[in-house]
């Protein structure tokens, strides 16, 4: 059923902290490996040695330059993956009834065995978090690694999503967000986790932790008056160098 | 958004053809026999081609029956319920029509309305993306309804009407692209709201997650629209209204009635061509385009 359930039990998502985040795309070869080895349709590369090599990949690690109004560049890496919307418009669009949001734990997952590959599900997302994969003709998305996070035969460390396992900056959370409590609820609270475009009504449940501010360089030190120097025209041999050299130059 | 050749001819196809079968249905006196064979079958020609001409875009297009299933959510869903309907009853009112010259106005009229709401679920599959400004406005369905009918009213013979509708769509589709322009310039979606930067300083995209292009940058990302932009709108302006206005007012003679509705059909290809390769959706943000 493509309508969205008015409200989920648990609201299972990621914190994504872009303060900590190193760009080392990790988490998107974690996510590509498991989910190319586990769950549904495994995750296809075409040409991957060739000259235009394609490949769906649920998770992608975009950079950014931020210039502030004063003072250098800062440069950040944003992962991004499904952000399990609360008002997914993915879901609704989806004429086939392959796209839900889970009433449980609030997981948008896609049903393969129904998705006529229509693509309009990718339209509707303004994240870009759904990819058709090239092989099977099939809409791929995050399943927060569904087939981890309740999965008995794995060790508990390990039930969690891959992409958070793997992370070796711990720039990635899981948890609830339904629970206050929660260590992701914390974070948010704590740090002022926000949105991606909140403008487009799609009430993300994944949270992103903006970068702390950076520290400044000071103006001056207060040795600076001692270390002046202390002569500003230079004398006898170099001098002489100086004054030679700039008549030739 | 990429202009993938079966959405434009679906969308231009099918738009005629319910079109026509909008005008054969509210015809209080409509045409029988072989000459209301030849009408059906060229609008459902043109509708039924065109909803198979949407398949090839699919992945899975032998499961899409089950696209019919999502009529409380989805517009697509919506829109192929409407359309098998719409033919349905309308392949009863011409069978009727056809071959026992009877003419059913009941039938008609529920067929003709049909074909009108298919339209209007068509555009609205782009009218409802909140990821495109340009289509997410009153644009797309008053467009969508105003070429079907048109070429409707062209290719049903109702020149009368094709002289007044030509020059209001005309205008119409000139007051919209100026209003697109100004929604999508407009957007509130910019590259500091996509990654939440946009406190510190001005965000600029440094590096994007990979060399190559991907589903994304090649669905959604498309580019080389934007820049013969505004010949192409000259162009098909001359064809689908112009030039078609100018033949009309001709004396009538058949060859010059055919070259109408192809210079028309031509000029409506370049418009929907355009209509998806302008389009920006809300994702270039995050690949700085």
């Amino acid at each position: 059923m493509t309508t969205l359930p008015t409200q989920t039990a648990k609201k299972l998502g990621l914190v994504i902290d872009l303060d900590t985040c190193v760009g080392c795309h990790a988490c998107v070869t974690a996510c590509k490996g498991w989910n190319t080895e586990n769950y549904g349709a495994p995750l296809a590369d075409t040409d991957a040695y060739g000259a235009n090599p394609v490949g769906s990949f649920l998770n992608r690690v975009h950079s950014y330059e931020v210039q502030p109004d004063t003072g250098p560049a800062q440069l950040f890496h944003m992962p991004k993956s499904c952000l399990h919307c609360d008002d997914a418009p993915c879901v609704t669009v989806c004429p086939t009834g392959a796209s839900y949001k889970r009433e449980e734990d609030g997981i948008v997952l896609v049903n393969e065995s129904d998705c006529i590959g229509c693509g309009l599900c990718a339209w509707a997302c303004p994240y870009g978090a759904r990819e058709m994969d090239p092989s099977e003709g099939v809409m791929k998305k995050c399943t927060l690694c569904v087939d981890r996070i309740y999965n008995e035969n794995l060790p508990e460390d390990d039930r969690q999503p891959a992409c958070v396992r793997t992370c070796p900056a711990g720039a990635r959370h899981f948890g609830d967000f339904a629970d206050p409590e929660s260590n992701v609820s914390q974070l948010v609270a704590e740090r002022g986790g926000m949105d991606l475009m909140p403008e487009q009504g799609t009430k993300p449940v994944n949270k992103y932790l903006p970068p702390r501010p950076r520290d400044e360089t000071p103006e001056f030190d207060v040795l600076a008056p001692f270390l002046e120097p202390v002569a500003e025209e230079a004398t006898g041999f170099l001098g002489w160098l100086d004054r030679t050299l700039s008549k030739v130059s | 958004m990429h202009p993938a050749p079966s959405i434009i001819i679906f969308t231009v196809l099918s738009g005629l053809g319910f079109g026509m079968l909008t005008f054969l249905g509210f015809n209080t006196d409509a045409p029988t026999g072989w000459t209301a064979f030849w009408f059906f079958f060229i609008a459902f020609v043109l509708s039924v081609g065109g909803l198979l001409s949407s398949t090839f875009h699919l992945g899975h297009p032998e499961r899409a029956l089950k696209a019919l299933t999502q009529w409380r959510s989805s517009w697509l869903s919506r829109e192929g319920i409407l359309a098998l309907a719409a033919l349905g009853v309308m392949a009863l009112y011409a069978a009727a029509l056809v071959f026992f010259q009877r003419q059913f106005s009941v039938l008609g009229f529920l067929g003709g309305g049909l074909s009108l709401l298919t339209i209007y679920a068509t555009s609205m599959i782009y009218a409802q993306m909140k990821t495109v400004p340009r289509w997410n406005n009153w644009s797309a369905p008053v467009l969508f309804l105003g070429y079907a009918l048109t070429g409707g009213a062209l290719l049903t013979g109702k020149v009368w009407l094709v002289l007044i509708l030509l020059p209001i769509l005309a205008v119409v589709q000139i007051v919209a692209w100026f209003d697109q322009d100004r929604r999508e310039a407009a957007a509130e979606t910019t590259i500091a709201t996509a990654t939440g930067l946009g406190q510190i300083g001005k965000v600029r995209a440094f590096e994007s997650p990979h060399t190559g292009d991907n589903y994304l940058t090649k669905e959604m990302v498309f580019r080389i629209g934007r820049k013969h932009a505004a010949v192409l709108k000259v162009i098909s302006l001359f064809l689908f209204a112009a030039l078609p206005l100018l033949l009309l007012l001709l004396p009538f003679h058949h060859m010059l009635a055919i070259i109408a509705v192809l210079a028309h059909l031509a000029g409506v290809v370049v418009q929907r061509w355009l209509f998806f390769a302008e389009a920006r959706h809300a994702v270039s943000t995050y690949y700085g385009r």
